[in-house]
């Protein structure tokens, strides 16, 4: 039988698209409510979708690569991404839920328990998309650190904002690391409750995870027990050799951007020699998508709005949800085992993905017709990781 | 939790807001001109309900030149990790499991309660130099759960306990403003400081803080938050699809702050929230704590749990409001209580004494008495008489919980209620340690919350239970109906908001926390 494809939105407020907000369809004032990303995600998990992803940034979006720009007419504001993921956990049963959390001037510590109880009020369904805040603007929002500001991105060859961004991904790493290990450091059956010595846990069974590192160091273990997947999943966005180091060496699963089937098959070709210890990484393709016959003709409308035309570092996919089946098929046997599609215009083409997109994929016999785990790990069929620390003798 | 002392009172602002791209520079909006003048305390409490004022007379008030009666507030605290929580019992469920968080906050939301509040420790305790392993152990992260939480419930406040040391104002802002967002005008926060270098370890920014840093440092980050809060005017969002104009110009205001503790620049990511600011709550007895709660809280979460130290308390906080212009009504004082409810008085306090028997182990015994005495104790018999050893008062044998006041008085103290009362070192802990407020039948655990309310003991309470899941049960089952006939609490939720539920108002524009007039450090 053939392997499924794996897929995935990206929902981001009401669309990619910086004009998105102007359709009629679309509801921009609900993008501060609850209510607005409950329904996006039922539409998502009504669709049978592997997982969603939920952007965030610790500052505004812009059009700049490094400040703000003061437009008044795209949309502006976020609420933090693992509190929304947090919210609709109760309200869905069997959608994974992958928020953005950044490493740059967060501390590990607090970012490793939010993502550990994500996976316990969603009942091993949380993941992680690590994130990294190389500007001068976000810096300025927390006074500790003093980065350069960024012109472009990526940053051109070896110069000091490229050594300044390896050294973030360096940090991102150091910072998984520690999550990984607190979310190890309570071995899954250090609960006894045993009354005849009054012990409520078996203490040699929680463990101090020491890590130190160039930026932080973390005694552990844990506050919060071992989340029910074990370790929730490490996902990352990457665009170049750096990321895909970091990919290769921290994450379970990785989103490219290739814009041809030959880039993929190039990036995928890179990123399997990058040696790597465990399971697989697992390599998801992302698009933008605007989806529908008339999809080209409304992407060109909602670039006259904007004023400019529409390009992102994912390829930009106009066209019938067959056409996109096309697509994933062919780029499939370059080795993307799975999509991460990021809608134009929500609701618009997140429904066209949830119910055109996914029946023309079954109809070939390449998409899934029920959910067939309870987990997040599961759905993607990776298997629930013993506690690193249980192996070691005590 | 890590700790939960109080933080004085904030010293004037050094942020501003205003200017940027997004902003031409005006001040944030101070309080919205639809609010009424302040109330007084007294016009609030003749506004009760005609539903439930018709029960007065059974609580005696009413009578000609009697003050109508104030009402009671309630919160539901999940418990923490300290021995109040007895696992030992076969109805205790998991303390991590969210059905657990569900099943508490549901309880007190059927009773009607103002919030649902969430301790917080940043690091596991130990003792001896090794994790302390004979109490619950084990949480969420609160703001993650919280926000959870918020899905699953409509009414209820939602607290989280939050430490200044080791956050950053403008992430935490931003989470907070969240929560409130998400649950529509729901959240609170907390604030406490730490500066140990043992819960430090756990954090980048490390144990590096003086003891009286610390102070400075909450007050300044609690300034800052209110800055970044500020900083979205509340009609920044037009949104308007034909014309084009997403954001108001001028909507979003610059802040820029430059403090002793905190430098940043630059926009928030995050519109104003439903209660504008979450509810801050203030916890801890020191005279820095109270005049911060005074000048800043709309909840005071205290220890004072009798009722001549309550109303000293009470009288001493709500002193010290007029001068940073605020009324009575808009700080509640909450002791944090344990209630223990059986049919009768006499089958309460059986049902208490073997509450604490469970709650003292005989190995808990043996470790609260070697964390008082400072040394190891573990060869004495819990069942035996104390011994006639000398306390180390040098050691701290415990780490990751706060010691309260003289430990050479505490260990006289315990030495002569053991020799007067004759007891084994676990019935002394027992004696010591005991944590309950209300013990009796439904009627007596209302009457008597009812009277150190209507004393100016308090303005409510906040309960925490001995046992996870349930064990508000039998108070939201009994007790919250008798509360409610007597006409001292809310049969239903009249407002949507955290705020209204306390009846604090609206959140006040950064003008209000300018120190009071003539007045310096």
């Amino acid at each position: 039988m053939t392997e499924p494809i794996h897929l995935a939105v990206a929902l981001d407020g009401v669309g990619w698209h910086p004009a998105a907000w102007r359709e009629e369809c679309t509801r921009p004032r609900e993008i501060f409510t609850a209510g607005y990303w409950a329904r996006l995600v039922a539409e998502a998990e009504r669709g049978l979708l592997d997982f969603v992803t939920f952007e965030d940034a610790l500052g505004l979006q812009s059009t700049l690569p490094d400040g703000v720009d003061g437009r008044t007419d795209q949309v502006r504001g976020r609420l933090d991404a693992v509190l929304i993921a947090a919210r609709v956990a109760p309200l869905t049963t069997r959608i994974g839920l992958i928020p953005t959390a950044t490493t740059t001037h967060t501390e590990p510590f607090h970012v490793a328990m939010a993502i550990a109880t994500l996976d316990h009020v969603s009942r091993g369904r949380a993941g992680w998309r690590v994130r990294v805040s190389p500007g001068r603007t976000h810096a300025r929002h927390f006074g500790r650190r003093d980065f350069p500001r960024i012109e472009r991105l990526p940053a051109p060859g070896d110069g000091p904002v490229a050594r300044h961004i390896r050294e973030l991904f360096d940090e991102a790493a150091d910072a998984v690391e520690v999550a990984r290990r607190l979310w190890d450091s309570w071995e899954d059956d250090a609960e006894i409750r045993d009354v005849a010595t009054g012990r409520f846990i078996d203490r040699d069974k929680l463990h101090y995870i020491d890590f130190s590192g160039r930026w932080f160091s973390v005694k552990g273990p844990a506050i919060t027990p071992r989340p029910p997947q074990g370790q929730p999943l490490v996902t990352a966005l990457a665009h170049a050799r750096i990321p895909y180091e970091f990919a290769a060496r921290s994450a379970d699963v990785v989103y490219v951007t290739p814009h041809t089937r030959e880039e993929a098959a190039a990036v995928v070709r890179e990123l399997r020699e990058i040696p790597r210890d465990g399971d697989p990484l697992k390599i998801f393709a992302d698009l933008v998508v605007f989806l529908g016959p008339d999809a080209a003709a409304r992407k060109a409308r909602l670039d006259d709005l904007d004023g400019a035309e529409f390009t992102s570092d994912a390829a930009v996919f106009t066209g019938t949800v067959e056409e996109l089946a096309d697509l994933l098929e062919d780029w499939r046997r370059a080795g993307i085992e799975g999509y991460r599609l990021r809608p134009g215009v929500i609701p618009h083409d997140l429904k066209a993905i949830t119910r055109g997109l996914t029946a023309a994929l079954r109809r070939r016999g390449l998409f899934r017709s029920a959910y067939e785990a309870p987990t997040l790990r599961g759905l993607l069929g990776l298997g629930r990781p013993v506690s690193r620390y249980a192996r070691a003798v005590t | 939790m890590t700790d939960s002392t109080g933080t004085p009172r904030p010293a004037r602002p050094p942020g501003t807001a205003g200017g940027g791209p997004y902003g031409p520079g005006q001040r944030p909006a101070g309080r919205p001109s639809s609010e009424p003048p302040h109330q007084r305390p007294a016009q609030r409490r003749r506004a009760v309900p005609a539903a439930t004022r018709r029960t007065d007379r059974r609580g005696g008030a009413g009578a000609a030149g009697e003050r109508p009666r104030k009402q009671v507030h309630l919160a539901a605290h999940f418990p923490g990790v300290n021995n109040t929580t007895v696992w030992s019992d076969p109805r205790a469920g998991s303390q991590i499991d969210f059905s657990s968080f569900v099943h508490l906050a549901r309880t007190a939301e059927r009773g009607k309660f103002d919030f649902f509040f969430l301790a917080e420790g940043l690091r596991l305790r130990e003792h001896k130099g090794r994790i302390y392993d004979l109490d619950v152990v084990g949480r969420p992260e609160s703001l993650t759960v919280l926000a959870a939480l918020a899905a699953v419930t409509e009414r209820i406040g939602l607290a989280a306990t939050v430490n200044t040391t080791f956050n950053e104002p403008y992430e935490l802002a931003r989470r907070l403003a969240t929560l409130d967002h998400l649950s529509g005008g729901r959240a609170a926060w907390n604030v406490v400081t730490s500066f140990d270098a043992f819960t430090g370890a756990n954090f980048r920014r490390g144990g590096y803080l003086d003891a009286k840093d610390r102070y400075t440092r909450a007050a300044e980050f609690l300034r800052l938050s209110r800055t970044l809060w500020d900083s979205w005017q509340p009609d920044a969002i037009l949104a308007d699809q034909g014309t084009g104009r997403f954001l108001r110009p001028g909507g979003i205001a610059e802040v820029r702050h430059a403090g002793r503790h905190f430098t940043i620049e630059g926009h928030f990511t995050t519109p104003r929230s439903p209660q504008g600011h979450p509810v801050i709550i203030q916890a801890g007895d020191s005279d820095e704590g109270r005049e911060f709660a005074a000048s800043a809280a709309g909840v005071i979460f205290t220890r004072h749990a009798t009722l001549e130290a309550g109303k000293a308390f009470y009288a001493d906080v709500k002193r010290r409001l007029p001068k940073y212009g605020r009324a009575p009504h808009e700080l509640k004082i909450m002791p944090g209580a344990t209630v223990v409810v059986a049919d009768t008085d006499a089958e309460a306090a059986e049902l208490a004494a073997e509450i604490r028997r469970r709650q003292v182990s005989p190995q808990t015994a043996i470790a609260l008495l070697e964390q008082v005495w400072g040394r190891d104790l573990s060869a004495c018999d819990p069942d035996g008489p104390l011994p006639d050893i000398e306390p180390d008062l040098s050691s701290d044998i415990i780490q990751g919980r706060v010691r309260h006041g003289d430990r050479a008085a505490l260990v006289a103290r315990w030495r002569e209620v053991a020799r007067e009362k004759n007891l084994t070192i676990r019935e002394l802990v027992i004696e010591m340690t005991g944590r309950q407020t209300f013990i009796g039948s439904p009627e007596t655990v209302a009457r008597r919350i009812d009277e150190y309310v209507q004393a100016d003991a308090a303005d409510g309470f906040i309960l925490v239970p001995h046992l996870i899941p349930g064990g508000l049960d039998d108070f939201v089952d009994r007790v919250v109906p008798l509360l409610q006939e007597r006409g001292v609490f809310r049969t239903e939720y009249t407002g949507t908001t955290l705020r209204e539920h306390l009846g604090l108002g609206p959140a006040p524009g950064p003008d209000r926390y300018l120190d009071p007039p003539g007045e310096t450090r």
